[in-house]
């Protein structure tokens, strides 16, 4: 009987085995690490233009990837199916985790000496408590994204990986990643507010 | 620490994420603090007060997290290393930003022990929600 029900197991057509999800794409780290390296290079030396360039191009492209994951692509999401969620979030996450850092990482460290180099941080000039301001919204930020964003999504990657993932556990953490991605992507309304007010006074 | 189960089969555990990441949020407010009286010197009573808050914070985590029985180490352990390559790079970016802005003395002092509890604190909430899940 055994034999029987061996046969017949072995006759179905099996599904193909899922492919495993990179959780770190490795092909972008070496773009992550030229920008980190271009970083250091201009808080090194203190060019105006270098530290401009990582200011703008990664407060640009974080205020706008927050804006369009957390008001655009997250609540499309929250209308998906779980198992179209997984796929997508299986491409669309390992991504995340090397830009992400990245941008935030160019975006503060070059952001921080520009305030010093123009002065913007003394408390006689009439940017400063616009920059504490600033400093308070990205604050609450980096908390919300580096405290529950961040292991939310590695978990859900992490998950996926594994022989038989647990949709219901990836569902939730999905949700968290919704939610939290849609609170930062408010935020990021104040820092155009505020970094507007900053070049403009 | 006893294995619990919730409503929805996951197994309970002490809240290590909440106070990692309450420790990272004291020394966020912290490092708020120091970087808004740059290039003037912050008081460094409320900074020292936040820091040693985000310790007790850790250090009660990782007092919860080495009691925890069954728990996937080895899941923890490879999400940890590579988190904490990841943080160490950002926050010797931090530190080289106040370093080359002449912060020196206690004051710089403080800022690098807040860059060691952010360069600890990310990798343990994140390799804790992960190993939460795997199979011990």
């Amino acid at each position: 009987m055994a034999e029987v029900l061996d046969t017949a197991d072995f006759d179905q057509p099996r599904p193909p085995p899922r492919p495993q999800i990179q959780i770190v794409p490795l092909k972008g780290l070496p773009i992550a690490v030229l920008a980190v390296i271009f970083v250091f290079v201009a808080i090194g030396t203190n060019w105006k233009w270098m530290l401009m360039f990582s200011h703008v191009v990664g407060g640009g492209l974080w205020t706008g990837i927050d804006l369009f994951v957390g008001l655009v692509i997250g609540p499309i999401l929250g209308k998906m199916s779980i198992p179209a969620r997984a796929e997508f979030s299986a491409k669309f996450m390992p991504m995340m985790l090397i830009i992400m850092p990245t941008v935030v990482t160019m975006t503060l460290g070059s952001g921080f000496q520009i305030a010093r180099q123009l002065g913007n941080l003394n408390t006689s000039s009439p940017n400063h408590s616009w920059l504490i301001f600033s400093m308070c919204v990205v604050g609450v930020m980096a908390v919300v994204a580096l405290g529950v964003l961040e292991p939310a999504n590695v978990a859900v990657l992490f998950e996926m990986n594994k022989p038989v993932p647990n949709g219901e556990r990836i569902g939730r953490l999905m949700k968290r990643f919704i939610y939290t991605a849609g609170l930062t992507g408010a935020m990021q309304v104040a820092t155009l507010v505020i970094m507007t007010r900053v070049a403009t006074q | 620490m006893s294995a619990m189960a919730r409503p929805d089969g996951d197994r309970v555990f002490p809240p290590i994420a909440w106070l990692t990441t309450a420790s990272l949020a004291s020394v966020v407010v912290g490092g708020i603090l120091m970087a808004s009286y740059a290039p003037r010197k912050a008081p460094l009573g409320v900074a020292t007060a936040l820091l040693v808050l985000a310790v007790i914070l850790l250090s009660i985590a990782a007092g919860l997290l080495s009691h925890v029985k069954d728990f996937a180490w080895s899941t923890f352990t490879k999400v940890f290393k590579w988190a904490l390559l990841a943080y160490i790079v950002e926050a010797a970016m931090i530190e080289f930003a106040f370093v080359r802005n002449h912060t020196s003395g206690s004051s710089l002092l403080i800022i690098s022990a807040m860059l060691v509890i952010f360069g600890v604190s990310v990798p343990t909430t994140i390799a804790f929600t992960v190993a939460r899940y795997a199979d011990a």
